[in-house]
């Protein structure tokens, strides 16, 4: 567990000059919870401990025991198994989702903040607008077109979170264009697009950074209440939030059905804000240091 | 533009009766949006070769002739034309004439070196904007002579002093071997010591090159050791023009006696410890070990305010 936790801290940046106690803390909670999870889902994928297709009616809805450690369903399968398969389904969605939406948010929130005034201000209310708009009944009007399905729901939840990242880096870059290098750069004849991506981009990369990490858990929920909704995964696709519809009818029999995925989709929101509270907090300092 | 036929040998830069406006955010309904009269009506002309000082109190449209002059803002009225070029109409993208002839150097070290990026980008910038390629030995040689080390280029800004920084940023602004140097307030937020060397290495280098200097303070004083002319400015607009010498022992318009009057009484509250006497310290101390420091003319440096004394 320690070459775990100290490989998730791998992915962070170094240490700045003043660190304090509760950042720490937080980061590495955060790290640990979603180093886990990922080295589940990869585990996942070549080996779990039952197969999930396997239907075993002889065994259905069994008690924890050393076979089986979180007991089987209502139709014999292990649920241990279902829930690392199932973190494949919840990361690939949350990846995917939050990869949408930064790759049309951040651009977005940059262009907002470079053209002139008055256009950046259209951009940022027709963004306000996708704001307004319910992410679920998003995913309803995308699920009637195209389908109940892993990607519909991938594409809604990123639709949805594109309006947080262009908020995010449009107020970053806003400052990034006020400060006297863009001014020399433009002195120095660099075109608008190197500008973007030469400066603007790569100092407002820790709010990206920040805003995926806390996209992400909220992407993680989405997916979970679409799945028990039956607007996301579809049956046979093993995710977290159908675990909970279909244990839904079972609740009064084997209430562990509803709590172990609950506590699995519980504990991967919590890792991912604990992560994104972390970097906010490792990236703050560093923001007063520049100005 | 008829500018350029009657324009056998322009001046590097000529502003006509510019003004610039800017508007502020309604605070209320009824009433006529607020308006700043940054400048009003300024003219003047810098001729090649020429060391021109602007200068002014905080406020008074220095730093807006600059960025006008730079084309980095436009006037609301008005022309601006440099090299006989008129500027204030050109859109962005057709000023890389302008780009390669002048160049800025900014007040703040903190903030006008980008610190995501090494310092061989940052001085390679202007050159890669223009299209140059394999920058490498020209980066060192620009290293070289704002008087830094080699293994400099390979660094982040915030790894140097705010003397340093204020070096790469003139090696930045000398990459593209410009005509023109234009520089605002470059050193009012740096220490006193390190001020009469960044002065000293502007001044030597404004001379080896011969660069047409524009060099905005509101630092009698420092202008004094860098300009040959002197504009004093004051509320968006120019009071009185002329020789270093003329305007400091006779001044004309009232304001520039209040600001002439204003210097002895800061020099007599530093109480004798002036910028030279503290340059001479520290080079003593460095023991020569900035070339451009100490190549550089012994001439009496300036005194500074207390107020930049941090």
């Amino acid at each position: 567990m320690t070459g775990l936790s100290r490989g998730a801290e791998a992915l962070l940046p170094p240490p700045g000059r003043r660190t304090r106690r509760g950042t720490e803390a937080t980061l590495l909670v955060g790290g640990v919870i979603i180093a886990v999870i990922v080295l589940l889902a990869l585990v996942s994928l070549v080996w779990t401990p039952y197969d999930t297709g396997e239907i075993n009616p002889s065994e259905r809805l069994a008690l924890s025991s050393d076979r089986h450690w979180l007991g089987t369903d209502k139709f014999g399968r292990d649920v241990f198994s279902l829930l690392m398969v199932g973190s494949q389904t919840t990361l690939l969605v949350g990846l995917v989702s939050v990869g949408v939406a930064a790759l049309v948010g951040v651009p977005l929130g940059i262009l907002s903040a470079m053209v002139p005034k008055w256009w950046g201000e259209v951009i940022i209310r027709a963004n306000d607008l996708l704001l307004a708009f319910p992410a679920l009944l998003l995913a309803i009007m995308l699920t009637a077109v195209h389908g109940q399905g892993v990607v519909t729901a991938m594409i809604a939840i990123g639709i949805a979170t594109i309006p947080s990242f262009a908020r995010v880096v449009r107020s970053g870059a806003i400052g990034v264009m006020k400060t006297e290098y863009v001014l020399a750069a433009r002195a120095a004849g660099r075109r608008p697009l190197a500008i973007a991506l030469r400066h603007v981009l790569p100092n407002v990369a820790s709010l990206v950074i920040v805003q995926a990490s806390v996209s992400f858990a909220i992407a993680v929920l989405a997916e979970a209440a679409l799945s028990y909704l039956g607007l996301g995964a579809p049956p046979g696709t093993p995710s977290w939030g159908r675990m909970l519809q279909e244990g839904q009818e079972l609740l009064f029999v084997a209430p562990r059905l509803e709590v172990f995925p609950g506590v699995a989709i519980a504990l991967a929101v919590l890792g991912f804000n604990l992560l994104g509270d972390g970097l906010r907090d490792r990236f703050d300092p560093r923001l007063e240091d520049r100005r | 533009m008829t500018e350029q036929l009657n324009a056998v040998d322009p001046p590097a830069i000529r502003v006509h009766d510019v003004t610039r406006e800017f508007r502020r955010g309604r605070t209320s309904l009824t009433r006529p949006v607020p308006v700043v009269h940054a400048l009003r009506g300024v003219s003047l002309e810098v001729a090649r070769g020429q060391r021109f000082g602007i200068v002014g109190e905080s406020g008074c449209g220095k730093s807006t002739l600059l960025r006008i002059i730079a084309g980095l803002d436009r006037p609301t009225t008005g022309s601006v034309q440099v090299e006989g070029v008129e500027i204030s109409h050109l859109p962005e993208r057709r000023l890389g004439f302008l780009r390669a002839q002048l160049q800025l150097v900014f007040q703040d070290p903190m903030s006008s070196l980008d610190p995501r990026m090494r310092v061989r980008d940052i001085i390679a910038e202007p050159l890669v904007a223009q299209g140059h390629r394999d920058n490498r030995t020209r980066v060192h040689e620009l290293l070289e002579a704002v008087g830094m080390q080699p293994d400099a280029a390979e660094r982040y800004p915030h790894q140097f002093s705010g003397g340093q920084r204020q070096r790469i940023s003139i090696a930045r602004a000398l990459a593209p071997d410009p005509r023109i140097l234009v520089a605002d307030e470059p050193v009012s937020a740096l220490d006193v010591s390190v001020r009469a060397q960044v002065l000293n290495l502007l001044a030597e280098l404004v001379e080896r090159l011969s660069l047409t200097l524009v060099f905005v303070s509101h630092d009698l004083s420092v202008v004094r050791y860098v300009c040959d002319t002197v504009a004093v400015m004051s509320r968006g607009e120019i009071v009185e023009t002329g020789p270093i010498a003329r305007v400091y022992d006779t001044p004309e318009h009232p304001y520039t006696r209040q600001l002439i009057a204003a210097a002895p009484r800061l020099r007599a509250a530093l109480a004798g410890r002036t910028a030279a006497v503290l340059a001479a310290e520290t080079l003593a101390a460095q023991g020569g070990s900035r070339p451009t420091s100490t190549a550089a003319p012994a001439v009496p440096l300036p005194p500074s305010s207390p107020k930049d004394t941090r």
